[in-house]
């Protein structure tokens, strides 16, 4: 990636995510869901 | 268009190791004969799992690591071993939400509830008046469902849900509701009504129409933020973004049910023998009717749209509601009778079939005698259109021969 | 203990912290990876990796969550995908930061 953001990955210990377009939808590692019930009658 | 498949789904191919919801009936026994109980109940079943093969179910939750099971009936807590199997499951690492008409909420039970971790209470309520409800639910069950609301909030019980089926005389009353969950300091929830069990026979004159369900969406996206649905509203999702969810029916590949006699059904909504999975009685128990059902595998395969596959909605609603479809008739891999665009509601105006009877029933015996009423939705095979565009009564142009 | 709603801004995640999982979650593996489930939020999350499982599983016992990644086999290259989906976590208060004494 030679965008601008790789000249701020340094050894720094706060690691800085790229925003979210940048990060391909099958790289992302957790999925959230919010359940309730999942058609379930209760 | 072409739908894209959901992430998640891709996961279920191979099936889950546990449901993620997973529904027990404990009982057929119920003090009410709701007009629409999904599933027939009123008297208890003889065969009836005993105390000790529910403990051993539990034991098999706690091994398969279900998270937590939903426990309803009939009205579980007749069971006179329903608090001893509620501190079971808990005591295994099961946690519990039980559902409940609210007739043995007492104070008492209500304080040894508010101090238990992993216990849910929910109390069925449709309607915000007693007018409303008791039409559906019997004379004098708005009080009792009340009763049980103030024990709950008065014993500190924060956070206790208050569940509605929406029906064509309560979608009107959503702010009510909402003002009742309000006042006890609970959580609404809001659920869909199948023509599944009772339901069936009343579903025609019950569902919401179209103008109403449109008005439902609209009220969940703009104020349903804290409201639960049980994620059973996905089949509106046509109208508009997504609603908050799985978005896609879990028959059989997240959640499924056990019934009071332990068998194993593909979903809560769907109690017939075209979608029993297996009894708990079985030599691999309740796990190996999970993991290696002959039905499950086919539900956890790839699913083909079918009629809805090039329908620009079908990313978001998958096709609806599977039991839906079934009990009024409808092909499973076609529109849901309710579907926003109205494919539902012509394929119900040319279906040839009729619906199949939900089985089996277990409703009370003495008034009102239901069986009569009990009859498949009428379906006629028809060339005319629909009255309106919008009329969503599968009878509507319907003439007697 | 529960774990507070995190107050990181979304982009940035301490690998360097110690963390560990909030008590009212449950891990359940599954042949993806894990589900994860709150019982305080009803939330639900699906771990799309074993390593990531085996990372958010060691936490507790590992002095970084960067260490954690290392030990469970997560190249360098990857550190940054595995550091995105550990600030998803937090930000639902799955995980958060162990008390330093």
């Amino acid at each position: 990636m030679a965008d601008n953001r790789t000249a701020e990955l340094t050894d720094e210990a706060v690691v800085t995510a790229p925003a979210d377009d940048d990060v391909l939808a099958d790289d992302v590692l957790v999925e959230e869901v919010s359940i309730d019930g999942m058609c379930g009658v209760y | 268009m072409t739908a894209e498949v959901p992430p998640l789904t891709e996961r279920f191919e191979h099936g889950l190791a546990a449901p993620i919801c997973l529904t027990w009936e404990l009982t057929y026994a119920c003090n009410l004969a709701c007009v629409h109980c999904l599933s027939s109940s009123g008297r208890r079943d003889p065969r009836e799992l005993t105390t000790a093969e529910c403990q051993a179910v539990i034991g098999e939750l706690q091994r398969m690591q279900v998270f937590y099971v939903n426990i309803g009936g009939g009205e579980p807590t007749v069971r006179p071993d329903f608090w001893a199997l509620v501190d079971y499951a808990t005591g295994h690492d099961v946690g519990v939400k039980f559902s409940t008409n609210g007739v043995r909420i007492t104070p008492a039970i209500a304080r040894e509830l508010a101090g238990r971790d992993y216990v849910d209470v929910q109390i069925s309520l449709d309607g915000a008046t007693p007018e409303v409800n008791d039409a559906v639910r019997g004379r004098g069950s708005y009080e009792v469902a009340l009763r049980a609301m103030r024990n709950l909030a008065d014993a500190g019980f924060a956070g206790f849900k208050i569940s509605v089926v929406m029906t064509r005389h309560n979608i009107g009353q959503l702010e009510q509701f909402k003002a009742i969950a309000d006042r006890f300091g609970a959580q609404l929830r809001i659920t869909r009504l199948r023509p599944a069990g009772r339901g069936a026979s009343v579903w025609g004159q019950l569902h919401p129409t179209a103008g109403q369900q449109r008005e439902l969406y609209d009220w969940l996206v703009a104020h349903g933020a804290d409201v639960l649905t049980g994620d059973s509203f996905f089949h509106l999702s046509g109208y508009g973004s997504a609603l908050p969810g799985l978005g896609m029916c879990g028959a059989g590949r997240v959640v499924c049910l056990i019934d009071p006699v332990g068998d194993v059904y593909a979903c809560p909504f769907a109690i017939h023998p075209s979608f029993l999975a297996g009894n708990v009685r079985d030599p691999g128990g309740f796990a190996g009717v999970w993991q290696h059902s002959e039905l499950f595998r086919g539900l956890r395969g790839p699913q083909a749209g079918g009629a809805c596959g090039s329908c620009s909605a079908f990313g978001t609603c998958r096709g609806g509601c599977m039991a839906a479809k079934f009990f009024t008739g409808l092909p499973l891999d076609g529109p849901d009778p309710e579907c926003v665009k109205g494919h539902g509601e012509r394929a119900l105006a040319s279906a040839a079939a009729a619906a199949p009877a939900p089985s089996p029933d277990h409703s009370h015996r003495t008034a009102p005698d239901r069986r009569e009423e009990r009859r498949p939705v009428p379906v006629t095979l028809s060339r005319r259109p629909p009255v309106t565009a919008c009329n969503a009564n599968p009878l509507a142009g319907f003439v007697p021969e | 203990m529960a774990c507070a709603a995190s107050t990181e801004p979304a982009e940035r995640f301490d690998l360097d912290a110690p963390w560990r999982l909030d008590a009212r979650v449950r891990v359940r593996p599954e042949a993806f990876g894990a589900l994860l489930y709150h019982f305080g939020t009803r939330q639900l999350s699906f771990l799309k990796s074993p390593a990531l499982l085996e990372v958010v599983r060691s936490l507790a016992a590992q002095p970084s969550a960067r260490a954690a990644c290392t030990a469970a086999g997560v190249q360098a290259g990857d550190l940054l995908k595995y550091a995105h989906a550990l600030q998803t976590l937090a930000a639902s208060q799955m995980i958060c930061k162990r008390e330093t004494a």
